[in-house]
């Protein structure tokens, strides 16, 4: 029996954009929705009651929410190909704590930068670049956060590529002068095709931030 | 050669304790240091620089931070013994995201309860009873969540038990009259000599989250 695979989505979502990559690394077939969370479909609300979020993967009719935990289920069912995590526990452990940093600290800073003005967000961009350039430490000398082969943490993380260039222009700041390994490292991944393939045009997301703006009078 | 394991530790923190019940689960040693958040170690701020907070869980001088993430690391380590996950994907993914669920509502939802007055605490205690009833249904008739044995989700929760009774006096409820399946549940658990051990005197928990409230109630106040 094929597997029958949905994914309730937001295209500038960079939460979604990571089931999409991963599902692209495994060649998995799906119907991708795209969900208008101003007006959230019955799917979504049965699928997701708890949160009432995107991304949901259903998958042969049963739901896996948060985007982190879709990955690594995704990771887990195709498990011969293209594997995400590494096996090693402690490496595990340690792209687990990054993907949950990444989570934690840049999408809030980033948040509050295209949201805020003045002192806070002035303080919001310190802490974006502050947690950024933990990241970039962190990357090392590496060709990705998971070593020579693009994974998990590489996969978590390159999706919020497409929100720098709304972050650098609300913000008024340019993150490759304080961390040019990183878009050395974005650029990379972005010539795979499950990661170019995957993440949303950084001009399509600038435009959805600016109608949000308007519409809720950042 | 014998593991070397290490637990940056605080007696009364509900992210500690559930490292401590899941290393007494697979019946590994560890050494508890004790750390003094007013005046963190050098190891605590050498092992987890980036957070500074505890537990830390050092492994052969390796550190492992943020609860969740070493229970699964612990769990992945020692396969053999009492697992924490179970082996189908989906199944895995759904404890997973109750043990996430737990992470983002209980410790920031249950904290207004016990530290605030008037309508946020009013607002707090309705969210909070809401969490824990929609855990009920989750639990459902199963002895643990986990299934027969203690599983990841009953890990990240049952340290709140121990948050009870402040709970109750200070929100001025009662969890066995609104969540009895929840109460019976916990109590099942603290048959398990791995929760028993790892978990505070409720009455010493209530005294120290007054201080808390005490220090809170300062820094609100203008």
């Amino acid at each position: 029996m094929a597997d029958e695979l949905v994914l309730l989505d937001v295209h500038v979502s960079m939460f979604g954009m990571r089931v999409r990559i991963a599902l692209a690394e495994k060649g998995i077939k799906y119907e991708y929705r795209e969900e208008n969370l101003a007006n959230k479909s019955t799917l979504l609300l049965e699928t997701n009651p708890v949160h009432k979020k995107i991304p949901v993967l259903i998958h042969n009719g049963k739901p896996i929410c948060e985007s982190l935990i879709i990955v690594q289920y995704i990771d887990e069912v195709w498990k011969d190909k293209s594997p995400l995590l590494p096996s090693d526990p402690y490496q595990r452990a340690q792209a687990r704590f990054w993907a949950d940093f990444v989570d934690k600290k840049v999408f809030d800073a980033g948040r509050k930068i295209w949201r805020t003005k003045g002192e806070e967000l002035e303080a919001a961009k310190k802490e974006l670049i502050d947690a950024l350039e933990l990241l970039e430490g962190e990357l090392g000398d590496k060709p990705y956060f998971n070593g020579d082969t693009f994974g998990f943490l590489d996969l978590a993380f390159i999706t919020f590529y497409s929100w720098f260039h709304t972050y650098e222009t609300c913000g008024n700041f340019s993150i490759e002068k304080h961390c040019p390994k990183l878009i050395k490292w974005a650029k990379r991944c972005m010539e795979r095709e499950s990661v170019s393939k995957s993440l949303a045009d950084p001009i399509t997301v600038y435009e959805f931030v600016l109608m949000l703006k308007k519409k809720y009078g950042h | 050669m014998a593991d070397e394991l290490i637990l940056l530790d605080l007696w009364s923190s509900p992210f500690a304790m559930r490292v401590r019940i899941a290393l007494r689960e697979k019946g590994l040693d560890f050494e508890s240091i004790e750390e003094d958040l007013s005046n963190k170690s050098p190891l605590l701020l050498k092992m987890n620089p980036v957070h500074k907070q505890v537990p830390v869980l050092i492994h052969d001088e390796k550190p492992v931070c943020e609860s969740t993430i070493i229970l699964q690391y612990i769990d992945e380590v020692w396969r053999d013994k009492a697992p924490l996950l179970p082996s189908d994907p989906y199944e895995r993914a759904r404890a997973r995201f109750w043990a996430d669920y737990i992470d983002k509502k209980i410790y920031s939802t249950g904290r207004l309860v016990w530290a605030t007055t008037g309508e946020i605490q009013a607002a707090a205690k309705k969210d909070l009873i809401d969490c824990f009833k929609l855990l009920e249904m989750v639990l459902g008739d199963k002895p643990y969540f986990g299934g027969k044995t203690l599983g990841l989700v009953d890990v990240g929760l049952i340290p709140f038990y121990s948050w009870f009774y402040a709970l109750e006096t200070c929100g001025e409820f009662s969890l066995i009259d609104e969540c009895p399946k929840l109460v019976s549940w916990a109590k099942r658990c603290l048959q398990k000599e791995s929760v028993s051990k790892s978990l505070p005197d409720q009455y010493k928990i209530y005294d120290h989250l007054m201080d808390l409230k005490k220090k809170f109630q300062a820094q609100q106040k203008f």
